[in-house]
């Protein structure tokens, strides 16, 4: 690739934004902008369609939908946590039926590229649910959020077991339409994360999101019992960011061609620079839209100004740069000069 | 619809327990009405404070040398209060708003009474304005612990046809709670609707005593937000829809403001087990 040449800076200062090809191809999926919502964080793509053009970005990954509708856990819901925040929403949601006709509907009427979270309680439950959406429209892919108990296992985490995670993704495959991308959501909560990947990936999946919440607590001073309703819950933000960006590398390292979607943290473009760096193909941006509900397009934009002034001509330039070889750069000093900004 | 604005900070002043923050908001104010509320993002661009706080409208002049401009009334109670109370003249702060469904107000001019509890009160300005400006009689009524956490009294004084205030320890006002002098006013103004904004038990106590008398409550919850835009899902509380299905609703965009006979206030905190889609089981 050609470098522009950091220290002359000729792409700094207030010159005209400069801009390169940011699009980027998630499993076959065509994204002008590799920035994307995340699971939870952005409904159904309705309430920040008052805040950026929706269909500007990668595309909406809507809150994980289950088989029925679904009262979520009591309040409190929340924690703040220093850089940070815990939730324990219990997957609130209307029911897939209900998503399908109205919020899949209407995203696909808007024009947005809509990635389709589902969730579920048993492996049936994620079979039924990719049955269901084979016939809906607007559906550019599946995220399978398998951070959920099995009902019918003592409650273990389909994520934290590659078997269990594997069956998932096995039936989630077969009764989806055979082109549908299909990424499947892992938790950070696991000893070898590699490992839990290639289970998926040898079940079928198109890719990887990396990372869910980590599993965290908050004893309330006050009352000295835990704050959450839920007791415990998903922790989230630019706190958990350099485990986030640590699972994406070790995935990347194992999977040299395995679509990752990048998550956990990202709240400017300079740290979704950083997933890109490691691996990431496509990134969600999560809790920062609570903190500022036009973070997607800001962090685009932040992001393309910090890949033209790298001297990177593309986004896909970028994806997985940190894994070059020691000795492949001529321009190591360089490099040092921006690591140290 | 809400927008997101780099707002300025005009002015802050201390008023009893309490700060007053005057802000720029342009296409904010013109557009807020009664019950509306803004969210503040907390401690600038590299806080670690990530939740935005929300406040009710307080006062908003959507013209003059800086063009838009609103008030709100913070209480300090935690590091990101203080972070607000701690702004200075000039400073930036970015504000979404206006955001959640307002108080409605009702076409005739009928007799409405307005209870608020501490800087509860806050809302009940533009509130009381309003009704009296549709030829509504106001009369109002306003409580806290103590004399010190009353908010607005004078200005309340100015607007409402009566206002009544009762403190805990006595300090100002009757002894006691606003819903303890709120049965008698509502018979003897012949209130046709009461607005409340509050504390949660004092909602609650609110709409109980309108329902005893079959009287339209319109109350301002306050409901822990991350978000306050609807997408984080934090701030719901059980709510019986119009067909009799009891739902867990967001406030911040499914209030701030509901009936107060259809929210389940006994049951605020909890999920009442015909809500729609209980029991809860697993998941996260």
């Amino acid at each position: 690739m050609s470098r522009a040449v950091i220290s002359q800076g000729p792409l700094r200062g207030d010159e005209p934004v400069i801009e390169i090809d940011m699009s980027t191809d998630l499993a076959g999926i065509e994204m002008p902008s590799p920035v994307m919502t995340a699971s939870g964080c952005a409904a159904a793509g309705r309430e920040l369609d008052q805040f950026f053009d929706i269909t500007s970005i990668g595309a909406i990954v809507t809150k994980s939908v289950m088989l029925q509708p679904r009262s979520g856990r009591a309040t409190p819901r929340m924690a703040e946590t220093p850089s940070g925040m815990l939730n324990s929403i219990g997957l609130q949601g209307p029911g897939i039926d209900h998503f399908i006709e109205h919020d899949l509907a209407w995203l696909s009427e808007r024009g947005a590229r809509t990635i389709v979270s589902i969730a579920g309680g048993s492996v049936d439950e994620y079979a039924k649910l990719a049955t269901r959406l084979r016939i809906a429209r607007g559906v550019s892919a599946i995220e399978v959020n398998i951070s959920c108990p099995n009902v019918e296992d003592r409650g273990q985490v389909f994520a934290c077991d590659p078997t269990l995670a594997a069956n998932v993704i096995q039936a989630v495959k077969r009764h989806s339409e055979p082109r549908m991308p299909i990424f499947a959501k892992l938790s950070p909560d696991v000893t070898d994360i590699v490992s839990i990947a290639g289970s998926v990936v040898r079940a079928g999946a198109s890719g990887v999101s990396v990372i869910n919440t980590l599993l965290g607590m908050v004893i309330n001073p006050d009352t000295m019992r835990p704050h959450l309703a839920g007791v415990t819950g998903g922790l989230s933000g630019p706190a958990i960011r350099p485990v986030a960006v640590r699972c994406v590398w070790q995935i990347r390292q194992a999977f040299p061609d395995l679509p990752i979607i990048g998550m956990g943290g990202i709240r400017s473009g300079m740290d979704a620079l950083e997933f890109i760096l490691a691996g990431a193909n496509a990134l969600s941006v999560g809790t920062a839209v609570f903190h500022d509900p036009s973070a997607p397009v800001r962090i685009h934009a932040e992001l393309q100004r910090a890949l033209v002034d790298r001297g990177f001509n593309s986004l896909s330039e970028a994806i997985s740069y940190a894994h070059r070889p020691k000795d492949a750069s001529p321009e190591v000093d360089d490099e040092l000069d921006f690591i140290s900004e | 619809m809400a927008v997101q604005v780099k707002g300025e900070v005009l002015d802050i002043r201390r008023v009893g327990a309490y700060q007053v923050l005057s802000l720029t908001a342009p296409g904010i104010s013109d557009i807020a009405r009664p019950g509306h509320f803004v969210t503040l993002g907390i401690g600038g661009e590299e806080s670690s404070m990530l939740l935005r706080r929300a406040f009710a409208i307080y006062q908003v002049q959507s013209r003059g040398v800086y063009g838009g401009t609103l008030d709100i009334v913070i209480g300090v109670h935690g590091k990101g209060t203080r972070w607000l109370a701690d702004r200075r003249r000039h400073d930036a702060i970015d504000i979404v708003g206006p955001l959640g469904r307002p108080f409605i107000l009702p076409k005739e001019r009928v007799s409405c009474v307005l209870v608020g509890g501490g800087y509860g009160s806050a809302p009940l300005f533009m509130l009381a304005v309003q009704l009296r400006e549709r030829g509504c009689r106001v009369d109002v009524v306003v409580g806290a612990a103590t004399e010190e956490k009353l908010f607005g009294v004078l200005e309340l004084k100015r607007v409402a046809s009566t206002l009544t205030i009762t403190t805990d320890d006595g300090s100002l006002g009757e002894r006691g709670r606003v819903t303890d002098v709120l049965p008698d006013l509502m018979d003897r103004v012949d209130a046709a609707v009461v607005y409340a904004c509050g504390p949660m038990p004092m909602l609650q106590r609110v709409a109980e005593v309108a329902e005893e008398r079959q009287v339209y409550s319109q109350c301002a919850v306050e409901e822990a937000m991350a978000c306050g835009i609807g997408v984080c899902m934090t701030c719901v509380l059980p709510v019986v829809g119009e067909d009799g299905v009891t739902r867990m609703l967001r406030s911040c965009v499914e209030g701030p403001v509901f009936r107060g006979d259809r929210v389940r206030w006994s049951d605020v905190g909890t999920i009442p087990a015909d809500t729609l889609g209980a029991p809860v089981e697993g998941g996260r």
